[in-house]
């Protein structure tokens, strides 16, 4: 039975629970609503708490837990002689999971039947040939065991469904029953229904640890997978990035350091294209504009944050890297040959600052404001001038708060990807010049985990090693700023 | 204070100093403050510039994806040609000849005359056989009377039209010939050949990756849907659960202090990174398909949670404590306080929150990236409710960076073009949200 029947059962059988346990109560009560402790509905709600709940709740976990087990008894199934050199059993296994969805298809085609699908003697050679004619992937890998496996992983997965599809019934109805013979005037119905309410807030709002959970485990296992095949001390200081296309085997010179470098470089040119012209623009409109320009300006400052990253990546590429190519490239306006292509570390910054700039100028327009007034009075006081005053009380002051701004700015210019993906380029490069193609972290992630390579390869299983150190970076980069933005904060509050 | 030390002010001041006449410090201070506030004005200046010449570029680029160039002919059937074309071996290219003969009948009766032949029509308009014959294997009433023909020219007879290629920049290769080009002059003189409304680039689906003239939007702007249908089912309930959580229900303890922790740390988190989560979880450890609108509405609803979570509280925040009183007051729980007086209250900033956060969820890239939507070429629409979240499908962003980062220039326009919709998509969805704040959102 597809999810979606399961699924729609259980609500039926939770909006039937509801109309029951509701009528009985009110029967119990003897169609006397006062003689109830609580509301009608309260008995109607606990009964479908008490249905709803369980049953997806043991959908959730079975649907979790079968691919768990059923790999692990495929994977048994698989002798250590069968993997070969430059393979590993997570190749195996994708080729086994490829082998079963093949004769799914061979099925629903009608070139095999269940039985032969299912039959243990069956010669792979044959197996093979039908997979063939069905039109499914098939490689020349399959083999006896493999083959074996796959018809294992057919059956134990139909199996697990099917047990999954009783067991959540099951569950259901005894919640169904359970919540009927307990309804009665007596029941304290609103007492439980809120209880089991107020755990399904606890459960929603534990959901931001799940996934930060998530995140760090499925980068760390990844990453630990990645440094049993590649050395680590290569990976963080290595100066040359250059993996193997094949994606098997293969020398891959996997070093961050050219990564990181073409990242941070990127990110000072966007910080300094954003940092001044944000700054100034929040002096400017804290300061200096009536509330007339504010309320202009401001707000078209802000679309410049609120639009897509995909629309400055391809701003980037197709408007800002062949203009910066007409002036600082071959035949430019100011003759230099500076710039050999549009994708170079100076578009992607450009852009990149582009779109900072309403990030750096909301962030410092509310901490400048946040100086009191009583300091700019007392510089007016002796005699200086506005600009007097912004350049020695108000800025001083509000320094703590600005360099978080700019360090929360960095680390959003770190981890951004489209416009890096778009506008500058794919050799990882230690070089100084600015108008020369490099790459970062985020797009060495998007590069290695799209391409061909095997899922199992350190190919692809150095863009989670990367991804650690991008998460790391700007993790505690935020840290940092929230830290020194708060501690500012108090000063004033 | 006495008066001896008035008596001989300081040497070092003029005597005959006025505050009117400036003197030379006054003036620089005075200079320096103009300067300070013409830098100023210059950074909202340069702000505002790069957002006029983005809006520039996104507008005069992609316009042009919304028209293509279209041969429109009369052309009429009998009923003899019909059926001796449906006897041929080659049918279509039965079709094809009456159509150029068609075309060229035109084209002398205009008074322009120009040798063509067939090759050289099917460079211009593809293989135009196969539409006119379905359409008259459809339409059989229509055999005998005049029908008129819209058929979209190749794409490069369009970047001609359109300015994007030139007699200069053109190369003879087997798409497109110099001399088409005196062809094509002569259809727009005869006003055969002119530029019509492209509605393919809003319904259609992804073409293949020499035929940037078929390609449209409409698979992924179907692919987006669902996802944000993914997005709102999962992260608003979620999102106003954990709000109402921390807001009304949390005790100050170090579990509470843990989530808050998370939820701004997450708000933080290189969208990118969501993407890996998505790839390792979702498509390595469950299994589940990828390239599907469901996997990647799983990944931007973890990414827009916090960003509802905070707007909540804050809509939460916003309703003052006399409600929560007046409603314990006469004898409600907690939870119904909360459930019947607080949430409907909050209610249009939650929704304005909610928007801003799909809003901001529909034009992320970065993670579909990784789950495999952009290897996927969307060439039709889903089939059904359930196959529109679970089979493979493009959405606009991916689409917008797929076409970007093919080889052929044609599809450059296609991309602009579909920023212009998944703009206009963010701009409808931001003026609902102000709209909602401005006529329901209760000030206390």
């Amino acid at each position: 039975m597809p999810i979606f029947w399961l699924v729609t059962l259980i609500l039926v059988i939770a909006a039937l629970g509801y109309v029951l346990a509701r009528s009985r109560a009110l029967a119990s009560a003897g169609g006397n609503r006062s003689a109830l402790h609580s509301l009608p509905s309260y008995y109607g709600m606990n009964s479908g708490l008490k249905i709803i709940v369980p049953g997806f709740g043991l959908m959730i976990l079975w649907l979790l837990a079968q691919p768990l087990y059923v790999d692990s008894v495929v994977s048994g199934m698989i002798p250590d002689a069968e993997i070969k050199e430059g393979s590993s059993r997570g190749l195996l296994l994708a080729e086994l999971r490829r082998t079963a969805e093949g004769i799914d298809l061979a099925i629903s085609k009608n070139i095999m039947d269940e039985e032969f699908a299912r039959n243990e003697s069956t010669e792979f050679a044959d197996m093979t040939a039908r997979l063939k004619d069905a039109g499914a992937v098939v490689t020349s890998s399959i083999t006896q065991p493999i083959m074996r496996g796959a018809q294992e992983l057919r059956v134990l997965s139909s199996t697990g469904r099917w047990l999954m599809t009783m067991a959540v019934i099951l569950v259901s109805l005894a919640g169904l029953f359970w919540s009927l013979r307990e309804t009665n005037a007596e029941f304290r119905a609103r007492n439980v229904v809120e209880q089991g309410v107020l755990a399904l807030l606890i459960g929603a709002a534990s959901i931001a640890i799940l996934t930060t959970i998530g995140i760090i485990l499925s980068l760390i296992f990844n990453t630990v997978e990645f440094f049993k095949l590649y050395p680590a001390m290569d990976f963080f200081f290595g100066v040359e990035w250059a993996p193997s296309f094949s994606g098997r085997g293969g020398a891959s010179e996997l070093g961050v350091l050219p990564l990181l470098w073409g990242t941070l470089y990127i990110s000072i040119v966007a910080l300094a294209v954003a940092v001044p012209i944000g700054l100034f623009a929040a002096i400017y409109l804290s300061e200096y504009a009536s509330n007339r320009v504010r309320s202009i300006a401001k707000p078209l400052l802000e679309i410049l944050a609120g639009i897509p990253t995909i629309v400055y990546g391809l701003f980037a590429l197709l408007t800002v890297g062949p203009m910066l190519v007409s002036v600082f490239g071959d035949g430019g306006a100011l003759g230099l040959n500076w710039q050999g292509g549009g994708r170079a570390v100076m578009t992607a910054g450009l852009v990149m600052g582009i779109m900072l700039i309403p990030f750096v100028s909301s962030l410092s327009d509310d901490i400048i404001n946040a100086v009191p007034q009583a300091m700019r009075d007392g510089s007016y006081g002796l005699g200086a001038t506005q600009s007097e005053t912004i350049k020695q009380v108000v800025l001083p002051a509000a320094l703590p708060g600005i360099v978080g701004a700019v360090l929360l700015a960095a680390s959003r210019a770190i981890g951004e990807t489209m416009i890096v993906v778009l506008g500058a380029g794919a050799a990882a490069r230690l070089s100084l010049n600015p108008f020369e193609a490099m790459t970062t972290v985020t797009a060495k992630i998007v590069s290695q985990l799209t391409g061909d390579s095997d899922f199992a390869s350190p190919e692809a299983l150095v863009a989670f090693a990367l991804g650690m150190t991008l998460f790391v970076l700007t993790l505690s980069l935020n840290v940092f700023a929230l830290y020194i933005v708060r501690k500012y904060q108090e000063q004033y509050d | 204070m006495t008066d001896a030390n008035l008596d001989k002010p300081a040497a070092a001041v003029p005597a005959s100093r006025s505050l009117l006449n400036g003197d030379e410090r006054t003036k620089k201070r005075e200079a320096a403050e103009k300067r300070f506030q013409y830098y100023g004005m210059a950074a909202i200046c340069t702000g505002l510039f790069f957002l006029v010449v983005l809006t520039v570029s996104i507008v005069r680029s992609g316009l042009p994806a919304f028209t293509n160039a279209v041969v429109a002919v009369d052309f009429s059937l009998s009923q003899e040609e019909f059926d001796a074309a449906e006897g041929q071996l080659f049918k279509t290219k039965a079709y094809q000849g009456l159509f150029n003969t068609a075309l060229q009948n035109k084209l002398t009766e205009a008074g322009i005359d120009v040798a063509f032949d067939d090759k050289a029509i099917e460079r211009i308009l593809g293989k135009t056989g196969g539409t006119i014959r379905e359409y008259f294997r459809e339409n059989t009433d229509d055999i005998g009377s005049p029908v008129m023909f819209e058929l979209a020219a190749s794409s490069r007879v369009d970047g001609y039209f359109k300015g994007r290629v030139t007699r200069d920049t053109l190369v003879d290769s087997r798409f497109l010939e110099l001399n088409d080009l005196d062809i094509v002059d002569a259809m727009a003189e005869a006003g055969v050949l002119k530029t019509a409304f492209n509605w393919n680039f809003i319904t259609g689906a992804d073409s293949g990756v020499d035929n940037p003239g078929g390609a449209g939007i409409g698979a992924s702007v179907v692919g987006s849907f669902f996802m944000m249908l993914v997005v709102l089912f999962l992260s608003l309930p979620i999102g106003v659960a954990a709000s109402i959580y921390l807001e009304e229900f949390a005790p100050q303890n170090r579990f509470t202090d843990l989530i808050e922790v998370n939820i701004s740390n997450l708000a933080a988190v290189p969208s990118i990174v969501f993407g890996i989560l998505g790839l390792a979880v979702f498509i390595q450890f469950m299994h589940l398909p990828q390239s599907a609108p469901l996997v990647g509405g799983l990944v931007l609803a973890l990414m827009t949670l916090p960003t509802i979570i905070i707007s909540t509280r804050a809509s939460l925040q916003a309703v003052p404590p006399s409600i929560r009183d007046a409603a314990l007051g006469v004898g409600a729980s907690k939870m119904q306080a909360v459930f019947h007086h607080v949430l409907p209250l909050a209610m249009p900033g939650i929704l304005t929150g909610t928007i801003i956060g799909l809003a901001q969820a529909l034009g992320e890239t970065a993670p579909l990236l990784l789950i495999g939507m952009v290897g996927f070429v969307a060439r039709g629409y889903p089939d059904g409710l359930i196959a529109g979240f679970t089979d493979p499908n493009s959405a606009m962003p991916a689409q917008i960076y797929t076409w970007a980062s093919r080889a052929d220039v044609g599809f450059y326009e296609k991309a602009w073009g579909g920023i212009i919709v998944l703009l206009i998509f963010l701009l409808t969805m931001n003026t609902i949200a102000i709209i909602l704040r401005r006529r329901f959102e209760r000030r206390w």
